[in-house]
């Protein structure tokens, strides 16, 4: 200590440099200039994206806007006759958005409790040093692309159901349901893992200061406090369920007709994804054929759009409950 | 350096003033006769954090029906101490124990332990006010719940109850269904108090429970720490020397992970047997 004292004091003070404070004129238009040039320009750059999510909206509702206008909607969305290269054709989606429903639903079904139990296994179970190595191993499943999924399903998933319980075929409602939750899973598990990673140590503590054990302390605290970052995460996993077309295209059949008995899972159905990506190759451009898939189209984006919706309400209610905002 | 020599003889002369009221406090408080057989007991404790010792060769007892406080710089296992009392700090990994550390006569690093019974015998409030975000009914009923009071009429018992022991039932009597995330900082932590009341402890753990208060709520939990004490076993922790000096009846001093100094309170602050306890209460270091 001493030392640095007397160095610094034998030092000779530096030589003052005389830089102007004053900017002149050219600085200052230099300055100027940067400063709103940049501005715009990293506002075109971040706006680029939300531009594009407008004109996507702006083509498929355009491109979907004869058909809108020429045909019963009604009938669209409640008939299920879907004949659209027929003589008289018939456009009636409704054995698509059945069998869109049908696959998603199913496929929480299984996801959901898998991917919550997951999370929590995660957060509060295992120590930290394991959690981080499966939760990017979690993540890398995120990462397989959806044609690889689609050949499992095809190719292992698809005969071992068909000779293991006897289903006429093995490409079904069941296939489809199975592949898409596995695609679910790390959304799920990663967003509600990180909202109960959320609920501090604090409340954990008061809960176990109380003498509750570690199960209760998970599903009267824990849970409860996360619950709206969870269903953000079932919702994002719905969503992804919903848009994914490869797999369904590839695993469910292809098949646009209602299953019957409808819990019968065994039978084939067509999605509006695939149906829009089956089709889409075969149509000519312009016709009603072309058109109704559009309308299709339209409808998959409301359905998500309002999901996301959804989901962004939960996710920032559940900030502001753990009171981040 | 004057300044500070006044400063010093300032600050004792406050400590004195403070000491001589809490003597008077105690001298009115109930005979000891009754409270000489201690709740919580040490025997050569240490604490490890992996192979850091958070507490070291601790022996100490804490006595029925009177407040203790510890005291000591930060980081000096004060906190660690108090928390390996209702074993909460299980939960945090790599740790391990040397040493005895009964409650009610029991060893409770005893494999044997019953860590539910323990921790509603042994109540805790922490340092930062943790309601449940439930409602305020909910969050003092957690406790008897989890024991198994299930009928409606009992619970609204147990919660008056409480939150009259805890001076809070007058403020929100009325809104019970509240959320108790809207009271304010020293509601909830009162809050927090019947909280621990409600699983009917006899000893309460308190880890520096208004250091994230102002005064005027900082002052409602003293005065209600001094109703306590009459029925459970209080031991808290306080970075506030002019706190424990007001509130306790005996202070433990800590330092580095030692006990260093443990008597009643009034010999701590006025006639400290080491020359580390006078340096800290005087506020020479810390």
């Amino acid at each position: 200590m001493e030392n640095t004292i007397t160095n610094r004091e034998a030092e000779p003070v530096a030589e003052s440099n005389d830089l102007s404070l004053v900017l002149t004129p050219l600085e200052d238009l230099r300055g100027f200039l940067f400063h709103h040039l940049g501005r715009l320009l990293l506002f075109l750059i971040t706006s680029s994206s939300v531009i594009a999510v407008f004109l996507i909206f702006f083509f498929v509702i355009r491109e979907a806007m004869p058909f809108i206008k020429e045909h019963d909607l009604i009938k669209f969305l409640t008939s299920k006759q879907w004949y659209p290269e027929a003589d008289t054709p018939k456009f009636g989606a409704l054995s698509m958005i059945v069998g869109s429903a049908y696959v998603t639903v199913a496929s929480l079904i299984f996801a959901v409790p898998v991917g919550i139990l997951a999370a929590v296994f995660l957060s509060d179970i295992v120590s930290f040093r394991i959690r981080e190595i499966v939760k990017p191993v979690i993540e890398i499943l995120a990462a397989i692309p959806s044609v690889a999924y689609g050949f499992f399903a095809v190719l292992v998933l698809a005969p071992w159901l068909q000779n293991k319980f006897g289903f006429t075929t093995g490409t079904n409602a069941l296939n489809a349901s199975i592949i898409l939750s596995i695609m679910a899973l790390p959304t799920i598990i990663s967003v509600a893992e990180d909202s109960i990673s959320t609920v501090g140590r604090e409340l954990r503590e008061a809960s176990y200061g109380l003498g509750a054990t570690r199960f209760e302390t998970i599903f009267k605290v824990v849970l409860p406090t996360a619950h709206s970052g969870i269903i953000a995460a079932v919702i994002l996993g719905m969503m992804r369920a919903i848009g994914e077309t490869m797999v369904v295209w590839m695993a469910s059949g292809n098949a646009a007709q209602i299953p019957a008995p409808w819990w019968n899972l065994s039978q084939s159905v067509r999605t509006m994804t695939a149906s829009i990506a089956g089709e889409m190759g075969e149509t000519v451009k312009g016709s009603d054929h072309y058109y109704s898939l559009f309308a299709t189209g339209v409808l998959l984006l409301i359905l998500i759009f309002t999901l996301n919706l959804i989901s962004e309400y939960f996710l920032v209610s559940a900030k502001k409950k753990l009171g981040k905002i | 350096m004057p300044t500070s020599t006044i400063k010093n003889q300032a600050k004792s002369d406050h400590i004195d003033s403070v000491v001589s009221l809490s003597e008077k406090k105690t001298s009115s408080s109930k005979s000891e006769l009754d409270c000489q057989c201690p709740v919580v007991k040490a025997e050569n404790f240490s604490f490890y954090y992996g192979s850091k010792a958070g507490v070291k060769d601790i022996s100490m007892e804490f006595y029925p029906c009177s407040v203790t406080a510890i005291i000591g710089p930060s980081g000096c296992g004060k906190s660690t101490f108090l928390r390996s009392i209702n074993r909460i700090n299980d939960l945090i990994p790599n740790t391990s124990v040397k040493g005895n550390l009964f409650v009610n006569g029991h060893n409770v690093y005893d494999k044997n332990t019953n860590l539910v019974n323990l921790r509603q015998q042994v109540g805790m409030v922490f340092q930062k006010p943790n309601p449940f975000p439930k409602s305020i009914f909910d969050n003092i009923a957690y406790g008897p719940k989890l024991q198994g009071v299930k009928s409606r009429s009992k619970l609204q018992q147990i919660v008056e109850e409480s939150l009259k022991a805890a001076a809070l039932w007058k403020e929100v009597k009325d809104d019970l269904k509240k959320s108790a995330l809207a009271l304010s900082g020293g509601q909830q932590q009162r809050l927090c108090i019947a909280r621990a009341l409600a699983t009917k402890p006899n000893t309460l753990l308190m880890d520096e429970p208004c250091s994230a208060l102002d005064p005027i709520a900082t002052g409602k939990i003293e005065d209600l720490i001094g109703r306590l004490q009459s029925d459970y076993t209080i031991v808290i922790v306080t970075h506030s020397m002019q706190q424990a000096a007001r509130i306790s009846r005996r202070t433990a001093f800590f330092c580095l992970g030692e006990l260093i100094e443990y008597g009643s309170t009034v010999d701590i602050f006025r006639n400290p047997g080491k020359k580390q306890t006078e340096d800290y209460v005087t506020g020479r270091f810390g």
